[in-house]
């Protein structure tokens, strides 16, 4: 598996992609990463309010130098600000709202992703032990979640597997992943092709796929403006 | 202290009766809403032996990340420990125990410890290294893991403002894990930045009641930004 893939999504296109996930109305929960970079792709006519697990809902862009606030900041310890409309609440307020299924849609990375729906992206034992934050509730209280990754390493090897060879951060809990070559579906056990990132082919996104992958027929080249 | 008077007058009287092995619950979120103050109190006192529940265990030289240099702190009850070389150190070496415990499961158990109920069913975690050992049981089809509550001998808590009855008042994302860490500790000692007379607060406004307070004292905070991060006009 050591195709040669240069031409897929830059972190701005997940970005971009992802936000078309987005719906007027939604509340939304965006992973450290790629997923924050969504919220420069909201539309402009489109109410989303954004969920920050330390317990803001509302919470806006970065502060101007002097609106810096040391007691407003967001899940990754990073200054922000609060939109008009924005609530305040506490740590076990704000995981009743994500494990009691009221946040719409909640996007994360992973490291890996298998084809039974579980999730690993907390922990490389002996390397990396830093701790599950906020991921474990989230993937187990979201009906609506969006794993964003890349599709395989930078030798190559596939990160969309049958089995998660890493400890899981959630089981059978994962049924969209946007990576930077392909929108998948995880159905039955199976990862279902729905789009391809432009100019990448169905060969190529097969031979990076360790899961069983069903490509259902025309798969389109995914698309960047708003349908 | 006469009748509901909470405060007191100095940080070694708000931490009186701590002792090395016993169980402290910490608020607040990375730096964000520490209590700094008795932070340092537990530093001086040189406390060993503790056992701390926190979601984080603060930076390097700071926060929680202070009482790792005299290694005062046996055991991390924490979600995320990142960002701290000397507590990747001693957690690597053994010197330092630590308990991941997802951000929300570790917010319901020091919610539930404070609130007369010994454990609960999440389905975080189940499945996972988190799960391991532990009862599990199906409700409507869905897998739970049972959890059990958190207590500390103390908590120790920061808060924005309080009257002398230690009704409390929180500050934007300050607030985060400290009502429940407060209410999980036997002897709950909360540092705030101001302090008025009886009557000052709307009691709609009020966060949490003063009941949970045992002790209450005034500090000036250095709060330390982890990530400053702006945008330009």
């Amino acid at each position: 598996m050591a195709t040669n893939v240069t031409t897929g999504l830059t972190r701005e296109q997940i970005a971009q992609r992802v936000a078309q996930e987005f719906q007027d109305g939604y509340y939304v929960n965006l992973g450290i990463g790629i997923p924050t970079l969504a919220v420069n792709y909201i539309p402009s006519d489109m109410q989303v309010m954004l969920q920050s697990e330390n317990g803001l809902l509302g919470m806006g862009p970065f502060p101007l130098d002097e609106e810096v606030d040391p007691d407003l900041i967001n899940a990754g310890k990073q200054t922000v600000t609060m939109v008009t409309g924005a609530s305040l609440f506490s740590s076990a307020d704000s995981f009743a709202m994500i494990r009691g299924g009221h946040v719409d849609l909640t996007v994360l990375g992973a490291f890996e992703v298998d084809c039974q729906g579980n999730i690993a992206s907390y922990m490389i034992p002996g390397k990396l032990i830093k701790g599950m934050g906020g991921a474990m509730d989230l993937v187990a209280g979201a009906d609506n979640i969006i794993v964003t990754m890349t599709h395989a390493s930078k030798d190559g090897q596939s990160k969309l597997l049958s089995e998660c060879t890493l400890p899981l951060t959630g089981k059978g809990c994962i049924k969209r992943v946007l990576t930077d070559l392909a929108l998948m579906d995880i159905e039955d056990g199976k990862f279902v092709l729905r789009e391809r990132a432009p100019g990448v082919s169905v060969d190529e996104i097969k031979a990076l796929t360790a899961g069983e992958l069903v490509i259902p027929g025309d798969v389109p080249e995914m698309t960047f403006n708003r349908p | 202290m006469a009748g509901f008077d909470k405060v007191v007058n100095s940080y070694e009287e708000a931490l009186a009766g701590l002792e090395d092995n016993m169980t402290v619950i910490a608020g607040g979120f990375g730096l964000c809403g520490i209590p700094e103050n008795l932070i340092k109190e537990i530093k001086r006192k040189g406390t060993k032996g503790l056992t701390i529940a926190s979601n984080n265990a603060g930076v390097d030289g700071a926060g929680l990340g202070l009482l790792l240099v005299d290694k005062q702190i046996k055991k991390m009850i924490a979600s995320y420990v990142g960002e701290n070389a000397l507590f990747e150190s001693q957690m690597m070496s053994g010197e330092l125990e630590v308990e991941l415990t997802p951000q929300g499961t570790l917010a319901e158990k020091m919610r539930a410890g404070g609130a007369g109920i010994p454990a609960f069913y999440t389905a975080t975690g189940y499945g996972t290294p988190v799960g391991e050992g532990k009862e599990e049981r199906e409700f409507n089809g869905r897998h739970y893991i049972l959890e059990e509550a958190l207590q500390g001998d103390f908590s120790i808590a920061k808060a924005w403002k309080a009257d002398r009855f230690g009704n409390l008042m929180f500050r934007k994302t300050a607030r985060n894990f400290n009502p429940m860490a407060i209410t999980a500790g036997k002897i709950a000692v909360v540092e705030v930045e101001e302090i008025v007379e009886v009557g000052e607060l709307d009691p709609d406004e009020i966060h949490l009641p003063g009941i949970y307070v045992n002790r209450l004292i005034k500090g000036s905070f250095e709060k330390r930004i982890e990530q400053r991060t702006v945008r330009s006009a």
